[in-house]
């Protein structure tokens, strides 16, 4: 079979593919970005008690294959009564992923930034934590834009994993429609086709945001 | 006593430490309404530990402060900061805010002040230091001066009872000085009252009511600076002076 024609074959499937694929990523990166706020203020401004255990989850999380925490919470809880769907474990791996490499990102755009900052807000009466939610937040969430796209891209990808766990996003919807026509080189190239488009378009997008919220002396290099 | 008499800023026997360092060894001083002292010192004599400890942005470790006749604390310090102005060094401007962001950002956030309030009263300050044209900068436009400029009008901004300048001009270019000095001395001249730790000898003589002479953490002399120029009581501060005024030179006017 031609290509084209495979395309227009597999359109179907692959579309439901994306939109799942599109749904976990944007609700993880939302949520996980939420996360990464909290995780990166408190191991920054928090006492010992919130710090460190914050370090341990960072760490974790980080120092883990994706993959064997995807299992660990899919195959690896129901012996224990607790079954969670494929979509939900998905959900829960890829925000918990996201919010340990942000947090860690967002912590160094917050390191970043002249310590004197905070001492200023404070001579002007504010509160510590007034100070870093009026003055440095605004600033560091402003630098950590290109690397927070960076890991953006890295979830959309990252979700294809989902495949192994039994949820129906681009790979899996690719890989029954290759497995009723025996046509895998073609249809994971158009399948890598669209993870491609995806990525282009989303990080098209992330730099007119960038641009709609640049203010002189927050310049990113390109 | 008379208003012009009433004390705003008093300082007892300030004693401050950085590890085995004894920066301040017992500093005491006092600021009238409306008066202007000037600190000069060599570096590292403790005169910015002392403005910072006013304001406890480095807590002292002995010794008392009183603004305006209440003593300042760690508990009433965020109420007592928003009556005491900072001016920085390196200016401090916030970089994600423009001028007028800077200068009305501890109205909105601090004083709770009315959003349009907050505007007028913020452009009223940068009226005041001739920078309304430069309202909707940002901190990386604008010239050290005039970044110096935006620092004073959110320090006066906030209305407070007393400001400490903190070098305010030592981190610029020499040509760029007297835009800030000229600010500085109409404030002094409108009344404000004012703590500054510089080496402006022109601004020292020509704006200050007092001179305060630090060095390795005690007050070495203290007086009108006439007399300090002209008839000082130790021969270290005439040394000093002497040579500051070769340094910098004696300031116009």
């Amino acid at each position: 079979m031609e290509i084209f024609d495979l395309f227009i074959e597999a359109w179907p499937l692959l579309f439901k593919g994306v939109q799942l694929t599109l749904l976990l990523t944007v609700i993880s990166i939302i949520a996980g970005t939420t996360i990464a706020i909290f995780l990166a203020l408190g191991k920054t401004y928090g006492p010992k008690y919130v710090k460190w255990p914050i370090v341990v989850f960072i760490e974790i999380i980080r120092g883990t294959p994706l993959l064997a925490q995807l299992f660990i919470l899919y195959f690896g809880l129901p012996p224990y009564g607790l079954n969670l769907s494929g979509f939900t474990v998905a959900f829960i791996g890829f925000t918990v992923n996201c919010s340990a490499y942000t947090a860690e990102y967002l912590r160094g755009s917050i390191m970043s930034i002249e310590s004197n900052q905070l001492r200023v807000a404070q001579s002007l009466g504010m509160t510590k934590w007034q100070g870093i939610f009026n003055v440095i937040l605004p600033q560091a969430l402003r630098r950590v834009v290109p690397s927070w796209t960076n890991e953006f891209i890295y979830l959309l990808k990252y979700t294809s994993l989902a495949y192994m766990i039994g949820t129906h996003e681009l790979m899996t919807q690719a890989k029954f429609f290759a497995s009723r026509n025996y046509e895998f080189f073609k249809v994971y190239l158009i399948v890598a086709l669209f993870y491609l488009v995806l990525v282009v378009f989303f990080t098209n997008i992330f730099s007119w945001v960038e641009r709609q919220f640049k203010i002189p002396g927050f310049e990113f290099e390109h | 006593m008379s208003e012009e008499k009433k004390t705003i800023l008093k300082i007892e026997d300030l004693h401050k430490s950085f590890g085995d360092n004894e920066v301040l060894k017992g500093v005491s001083l006092s600021l009238n309404k409306g008066e202007n002292k000037v600190i000069i010192g060599p570096s590292g004599t403790g005169k910015s530990t002392l403005l910072n400890n006013v304001n406890r942005l480095v807590p002292p470790d002995r010794g008392r402060i009183y603004l305006d006749g209440e003593e300042i604390t760690s508990q009433n310090i965020n109420k007592m900061r928003q009556e005491i102005g900072f001016v920085f060094q390196d200016f401090g401007l916030f970089n994600h805010l423009t001028a007028l962001g800077n200068v009305k950002v501890g109205l909105t956030k601090v004083k709770k002040m009315d959003k349009q309030d907050a505007q007028d009263l913020a452009m009223e300050e940068l009226r005041r230091v001739g920078l309304e044209e430069s309202a909707e900068q940002y901190p990386a436009e604008l010239s050290g001066g005039q970044k110096q400029r935006v620092g004073i009008a959110r320090a006066l901004a906030m209305q407070p009872k007393l400001i400490l300048f903190d070098e305010p001009t030592s981190a610029l270019d020499p040509e760029l000085i007297g835009e800030v000095l000229n600010v500085m001395k109409n404030l002094a001249k409108e009344g404000m009252t004012m703590l500054v730790v510089t080496h402006e000898m022109g601004f020292a003589r020509t704006v200050s009511d007092e001179i305060i002479f630090m060095e390795n953490g005690y007050i070495v002399e203290q007086g009108p600076p006439k007399q300090l120029f002209n008839n000082p009581d130790t021969e270290r501060t005439r040394e000093f002076l002497f040579k500051l005024t070769e340094l910098y030179g004696e300031g116009d006017e």
